[in-house]
């Protein structure tokens, strides 16, 4: 098991139960009493910690290297999967799956970032940092999926599109902005999950839909709290407050009207019971299709790109003036 | 929607002080380092002289250099808001209320409906000189009104891109705001309205990865610097020397990205001539 620095209480009881299991293995003295006790214990302990996370915490959580990835949910949901590879142009990006799977009887394209489980997977993967090609492949499947009626699921979890120099040769923005106008005119439904991390143009890269939702210990932002630290602050100390200043998490998220619901994890996050997480994963994703499937292409349309056209918070001049006015009083 | 309206002559008569472009009666070059009069460097076009470097200019100029004259500025009324309560080294109502002293400005973007050649054009100009270009809920907002009206009226756009990205201080509204520009410029299209996206000194990140880069026709200004990540952060990721022309206008002309650059100087018979194809 990993540890986070804010379960270190967890840990200490949990090295406790360990212990006490060992004595009672000895068979001499009877500790199930004492074991219950321990156990109710930790459930305290881990409900008083992730009743009150911080945004960097759901960050951290975010990056748990054991937190279930986008493969594994879709191998977990699906009766069926076979995986879809290459954008048709370049070549076959690592960083994006995708392919077609059977959800209960619901065939769906299902595309996400991938992060490698290990260090040599990891590197692999490209740590879930997509170049273009990504992009492109999520594209094509998208269309392949429209020309068939299957509706689209993305899974978001990525720190970012990969900056790199075959990256921009090969049109990093270029791909996301196409990606964003396909996306906002794609005929069948879509519903975006974020299921980890949701930095930037790389997260949004594949994250217009009719829905869209963030499980529970995740955050979605502008920039990392890391890389605001660095540019607003001018020095990489500060992704704490970083995190809080961006309030990137899915409460706040919820709260703006920027996502449309928040996927509730196993107590503890979705590492300790990702078998569990995959079913909550999978309900959501399929009511979500099942409403969207009633509406109209047209109406579908319609609404997704009304639903982004509000979004957005501002002022005129009058209110700014009424507003200086007063804090001058 | 009550928008603002004002008319004017153009550049000659701004009324505000509006202009990137230097100030005072020398220009001395960034590149060359050679000095020319200001009333030289104006009469070419805001560049340099002696070794055609296109100095930043603002959007007052822009509408000044391509449209017929008299224009006229919509939108006006809106106001960034500090909705998050951002502070950082600076509150973001502090950052706004800088930017609007020190620029004149009242946003990062300024949206203008006028003429090239009689034919019926709106614009959408940035200033980077207001936060660093940067695009908020304002800018996306401004770019989707803008969108609106050259849809109910059939007039074409051109969006003059001049960014650093998208604002930090909006946090998720800001990077709402691709999807946002993004989805409207896809209504634009099924209408059949050309969208022409000119990239100028700096594009990048949130801004290149939207809207800049779904222009019907994407063209920039010469040696511009035009990317998603910046340059330092690549060289950070990467660990070694950029090359020489990386994200140049004419390394992405090279490598498909752009229909063409263009000189300030052709800059509106160019706008002109493209908005001819057009029967809108
Ligand atoms: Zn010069």
């Amino acid at each position: 098991m990993v540890f986070l620095d804010f379960e270190k209480p967890l840990e200490k009881l949990y090295e406790q139960l360990e212990k006490l299991k060992q004595v009672g293995e000895e068979g001499i003295v009877d500790v199930s009493e004492t074991v219950k006790e321990l156990e109710n214990k930790i459930k305290n302990t881990r409900k008083e910690i992730y009743s009150n996370l911080t945004g960097w915490q759901k960050v951290q959580l975010s990056r748990h290297p054991e937190r279930p990835y986008t493969l594994y949910y879709i191998r977990e949901m699906s009766r069926k999967f076979v995986e879809l590879h290459g954008d048709r142009c370049f070549k076959d990006d690592k960083a994006i799956v995708g392919g077609l799977a059977n959800l209960d009887g619901q065939t769906v394209m299902i595309i996400g970032h991938q992060k490698g489980v290990n260090t040599k997977m990891r590197q692999y993967r490209n740590f879930g940092m997509a170049n273009p090609e990504g992009y492109r492949k999520a594209l094509r499947l998208m269309k392949m999926a429209e020309r068939f009626d299957i509706p689209v699921a993305c899974l978001i979890d990525t720190p970012g599109a990969y900056p790199g120099i075959e990256a921009e040769e090969r049109g990093q923005a270029e791909a996301i902005a196409r990606n964003l106008l396909e996306m906002a005119q794609l005929k069948v439904p879509i519903v975006c999950v974020v299921i980890g991390e949701g930095a930037s143009g790389g997260a949004i890269g594949i994250g217009l839909g009719d829905r869209v939702y963030m499980m529970e210990n995740t955050w979605y932002s502008v920039i990392s709290p890391e890389s605001c630290s660095s540019i607003l602050w001018h020095s990489w100390d500060y992704k704490e407050q970083a995190a809080e200043a961006l309030k990137l998490t899915p409460d706040h998220m919820l709260e703006f009207g920027l996502i449309d619901d928040i996927i509730k994890e196993p107590l503890g996050g979705a590492h300790t019971a990702p078998e569990e997480m995959a079913k909550l994963l999978k309900r959501q994703i399929k009511k979500a299709i099942s409403e969207l499937q009633e509406m109209s292409v047209e109406d579908r349309i319609e609404a997704r790109i009304n639903k982004y056209a509000v979004m957005g918070v501002y002022g005129t001049a009058e209110e700014d003036s009424l507003m200086t006015e007063k804090e001058n009083q | 929607m009550g928008w603002f309206k004002r008319l004017k002559d153009g550049i000659q008569t701004a009324t505000r002080n509006k202009k990137e472009a230097p100030e005072g009666l020398w220009y001395k070059c960034k590149r060359c380092k050679e000095t020319s009069t200001m009333k030289e460097l104006k009469e070419n076009f805001f560049k340099c002289p002696q070794c055609n470097y296109h100095v930043r200019i603002g959007s007052e100029d822009y509408f000044g250099l391509i449209f017929d004259g008299v224009f006229e500025e919509m939108f006006m009324d809106l106001r960034s808001q500090d909705m998050l309560n951002f502070v950082d080294l600076k509150p973001y109502k502090k950052r706004l209320d800088d930017a609007y002293n020190k620029t004149g400005l009242t946003e990062a973007i300024s949206v203008a409906k006028g003429k090239v050649n009689r034919r019926p054009l709106v614009i959408a100009a940035m200033d980077f000189s207001f936060i660093g270009g940067s695009m908020g809920s304002v800018v996306g907002q401004k770019i989707a009104m803008a969108i609106d009206h050259c849809r109910e009226n059939r007039i074409p756009l051109l969006i003059i891109s001049k960014t650093g990205g998208a604002r930090m201080m909006e946090s998720a509204f800001s990077l709402m705001q691709m999807a946002k520009t993004s989805a409207k410029l896809s209504q634009l299209a099924k209408h059949k309205i050309p969208y022409f996206s000119l990239l100028t000194d700096p594009t990048t990140g949130g801004v290149t990865a939207s809207f800049a880069m779904l222009g019907d026709i994407n063209f920039a200004e010469p040696e511009a610097l035009i990317g998603f990540a910046g340059p330092r952060v690549i060289k950070e990721t990467i660990k070694r020397d950029l090359p020489e022309d990386f994200q140049t206008s004419e390394f992405l002309l090279e490598h498909g990205f752009l229909d063409f650059i263009v000189d300030r100087k052709e800059l509106r018979e160019r706008i002109s001539d493209l908005l001819s194809f057009f029967d809108v």
